[in-house]
């Protein structure tokens, strides 16, 4: 499993890799007799049934045996015949399942985490020359330097193409309500370095400040937004004042408890929150008062009739996404410009050693308050527009899964990379959405993952946990000012 | 009092499944310094290859009801051992000397995974345990109202006190046990006078899914329902309790499991069934907030 495993001179011995791989097989078939071997069935009567498939335990064992063997291998140097034995595997695995063969496309899974572990060793192992350093050409810098403004004008036009359908479109705005979840999260957990197991509750409270406003005073979407931003920076600034003083992972479990304490309040709390059934009918969004409806009430003009087009419910639709665009786009803009001041600074500072900022003279309470706070805040917004879009919200839609989602798109996408976090999104969010008969392994591929990331890559798929200002920048890079924009342009800002 | 009495009994019940797990979580933190979110989920594990196990030994048609408990007991205890230990070599181990947060990020992606992959293998629905032992012995009755201590309720309590004793002598008696309280006080120097670290943290973690998988049979036999979502709850109370206890503190375990069980009884018998979670976790912020220490844990120096 190491990365870094030093490589012997030549040739292997054959006997500790078998040994290697019968104790990995004896393991795997100790996990998996019990669990995969046997399936519990309701029998009529009340009593309990067993199915057995042992068929599938022999498979996992062979399974895990033979990639033991060929990470051994891998590690003695013969990374490519492993790569076109797996890469064969994994296509004819995945062909299979296709077919509808679960088996096969779990096996399938294995032989692709195999190849592409096989396939980094063989680049690495690739003849480079001594002095060979991978520089990367300037037309490449420049790609990378315009990716998040191709990101961006590829955002405007999207409700335009001609591909784009409503449903389509419903998927852009929930992966959007997730990049501005993620983009708000980052503050509190890749700036401040504080891990927030609870950042749901902030939506949640955003969400029912709407909807308890609408229910009973009539609130609009755009008066209830800011106090929903408000009140949730509130809560945060509560819930913080007592427990930031405490050491990183107790602060997780204190913020997770936090969060099943307002759903638990919410499924409670008939009176206000409506328990189990939740809010509806919540009002939608209006441009300017002017409602998204076919025919206008007294006094009222529609957006259709007010621009003389002819009414679709599209309209409705690309307005919502222009909404979380932009509420999106303001976070990130606030994310880049307070990264450059001084709160954002003693942020990053306080991440990397908060004894050393102590000494220096930052107060880590009120440091870390505001970065909770603001976090919060945003995660306010984004509850106040998923109200607004669903019409209807209920407890089920803040429970500790959906923290640990917004938690795994930022840790996925580089803790502090802006555009890591869009990526990230798109591919744990949107995707999904897209392959919905995988859905039940939606979940488990998100655990792996996890894992997986904090494994191989503890630093996420895109980014380096940059500091945002150096004392002494690299060579090179002091032309541009001593802002460290050099070490910005490698990924820790968009 | 007698309405008391018999929510005495029912926390100390609860109380004892929580400090079984509890004690996992107290282990890990004191050996390795992180929270091991996974461990609920362990529990799980085993509550589900205790019910496995039953069903097993009825297709056998074995007759004498304790022996029947006795060979799932065992039979839990060495399978689920064995999650634990692949959690922690494929989780935990290749994340020693990362940057703080990584094992707990790592671990909350194992606590998913290992819910889902229950819930594929299983399915999603409640499983019901039939109930094996019935009765109990009424201890008082009065103004109507009868205080039962359930067979199942003295078993739990009997095992829980056994099993902490056998504990106590494995870390305080054997070799094993050294081993775990000089990693927990520095490892590195334990490593120069020849311990295995790799492999002691490894039992750590085995003995620690040991002693979930008893907590795990315990709450099959007394709820009598598991799902795979269980793992989640207890997991959390089981963390309050260890907390509240003293983080590192073996008999704090036990102490803060049987408190958090008491103070989820009454609460539940006397106040709202609805907010006793709520109780719990309100406990684990005042305990963080006022005595991060816990009742019985030695203060954390903080060195540059």
């Amino acid at each position: 499993m190491a990365l870094a495993e030093p490589r012997p001179p030549a040739g292997m011995a054959i006997l500790p890799v078998l040994r290697d791989a019968l104790a990995a097989g004896f393991v795997a078939l100790a996990l998996a007799l019990p669990m995969i071997g046997f399936e519990t069935v309701d029998v009529s009567g009340g009593g309990l049934g067993l199915e057995t498939r042992f068929g599938a335990v022999a498979v996992a064992v062979v399974t895990v045996m033979v990639g033991r063997i060929a990470l051994s291998l891998i590690a003695h140097g013969a990374a490519v015949p492993v790569l076109a034995v797996s890469v064969t595997v994994t296509g004819f695995a995945l062909y299979r399942a296709i077919g509808g063969d679960t088996v096969s496309g779990l096996v399938g899974v294995a032989a692709a985490v195999l190849s592409i572990r096989a396939a980094i060793a063989a680049w690495r192992g690739l003849p480079w020359p001594a002095d060979a350093r991978l520089v990367v050409p300037p037309a490449v810098v420049g790609l990378r330097r315009a990716l998040p403004a191709a990101f961006l004008a590829l955002a405007l036009v999207f409700p335009f193409l001609p591909f784009v359908d409503q449903r389509v479109l419903d998927i852009a705005i929930l992966v959007l309500t997730y990049v501005m979840l993620g983009w708000g999260l980052n503050i509190v957990v890749g700036l401040a370095g504080l891990l927030d197991l609870g950042y749901v509750a902030f939506y949640a409270v955003g969400a029912y400040t709407f909807g308890i406003l609408a229910d009973s005073a009539g609130f609009s979407f755009w008066m209830a937004l800011p106090l929903g931003g408000l009140l949730a920076a509130l809560f945060g600034i509560l819930l913080g004042f007592p427990v930031l003083r405490l050491r990183g992972d107790y602060l997780a479990i204190v913020t997770l408890g936090f969060g099943e304490i307002i759903r638990i309040v919410l499924l409670n709390w008939y009176e206000v929150t409506g328990g189990p059934n939740g809010i509806s009918s919540i009002p939608r969004p209006s441009f300017f008062g002017m409602p998204f409806r076919a025919s206008a009430n007294e006094g009222e003009t529609t957006f259709a009739d007010f621009f003389g087009l002819e009414f679709s419910p599209m309209h409705r639709v690309i307005f919502l996404y222009f909404i979380i665009l932009a509420m999106a786009l303001v976070v990130n803009a606030f994310t880049r410009r307070i990264r450059r001041m001084p709160v954002g600074r003693a942020w990053e500072a306080l991440r990397e050693d908060e004894i050393a900022c102590r000494s220096l003279g930052i107060n880590p309470t009120n440091t870390k308050l505001s970065a909770f706070a603001i976090g919060a805040g945003f995660a306010g917004f984004a509850g106040c527009f998923f109200a607004a879009r669903q019409g209807f919200i209920s407890p089920e839609s803040f429970t500790f899964i959906e923290s640990a989602v917004i938690l795994a798109i930022v840790v996925l996408g580089g803790m502090g990379s802006q555009l890591g976090i869009v990526l990230a999104a798109i591919v744990l969010i949107g995707l999904p959405e897209f392959l919905r008969e995988l859905n039940q392994f939606r979940m488990l591929a998100f655990g792996a993952g996890m894992v997986g990331i904090m494994v191989w890559r503890p630093l996420g798929l895109l980014a380096h946990r940059e500091p945002t200002i150096r004392l002494h920048p690299p060579r090179g890079t002091e032309s541009r000012g001593a802002e460290g924009r050099g070490a910005e342009g490698r990924g820790a800002g968009q | 009092m007698e309405y008391f009495l018999q929510q005495l009994i029912n926390g100390l019940t609860l109380g004892a499944i929580y400090g079984l797990i509890a004690i996992g979580y107290t282990m890990v933190y004191g050996i390795i310094g992180m929270i091991n979110f996974a461990h609920g989920d362990v529990f799980m594990i085993g509550a589900f290859i205790a019910i496995i196990a039953f069903a097993l030994v009825w297709t056998t048609g074995l007759a004498s009801i304790p022996l029947a408990i006795l060979l799932v007991l065992v039979v839990t205890m060495i399978f689920t051992a064995a999650y634990g230990w692949a959690v922690e070599r494929i989780a935990y181990r290749p994340l020693r000397g990362s940057f703080r947060l990584a094992p707990l990020i790592s671990a909350i992606g194992m606590s998913i995974f290992l819910q889902n992959y229950v819930q594929l293998l299983q399915g999603a629905r409640i499983k019901p345990l039939p109930p094996l032992i019935s009765g109990g012995v009424i201890l008082t009755e009065g103004n109507g109202f009868a205080v039962q201590l359930n067979y199942t309720q003295m078993i739990i309590i009997v095992v829980t006190v056994l099993l902490m004793a056998a504990f106590t002598l494995v870390i305080t008696r054997t070799a094993l046990g050294r081993a775990q309280r000089a990693c927990e006080q520095d490892r590195g120097m334990a490593a120069l006078l020849g311990i295995d670290v790799d492999r002691t943290i490894s039992l750590t973690f085995v003995m620690g899914a040991a002693l979930a998988a008893v907590a795990g049979l315990m709450f099959a036999l007394y709820y009598g329902v598991v799902d795979f979502f269980i793992g989640f709850l207890a997991g959390l109370k089981a963390f309050t309790a260890a907390v509240l206890g003293g983080i590192g503190s073996l008999p704090g375990a036990m102490l803060g499991g049987i408190l958090i069980g008491l103070i989820e009884a009454f609460w539940s018998g006397y106040f709202s069934v609805e907010y006793k979670d709520v109780a719990a976790f309100s406990i684990l912020v005042l305990v963080l907030i006022f005595r991060p220490t816990g009742l019985l844990g030695r203060p954390e120096v903080e060195k540059v």
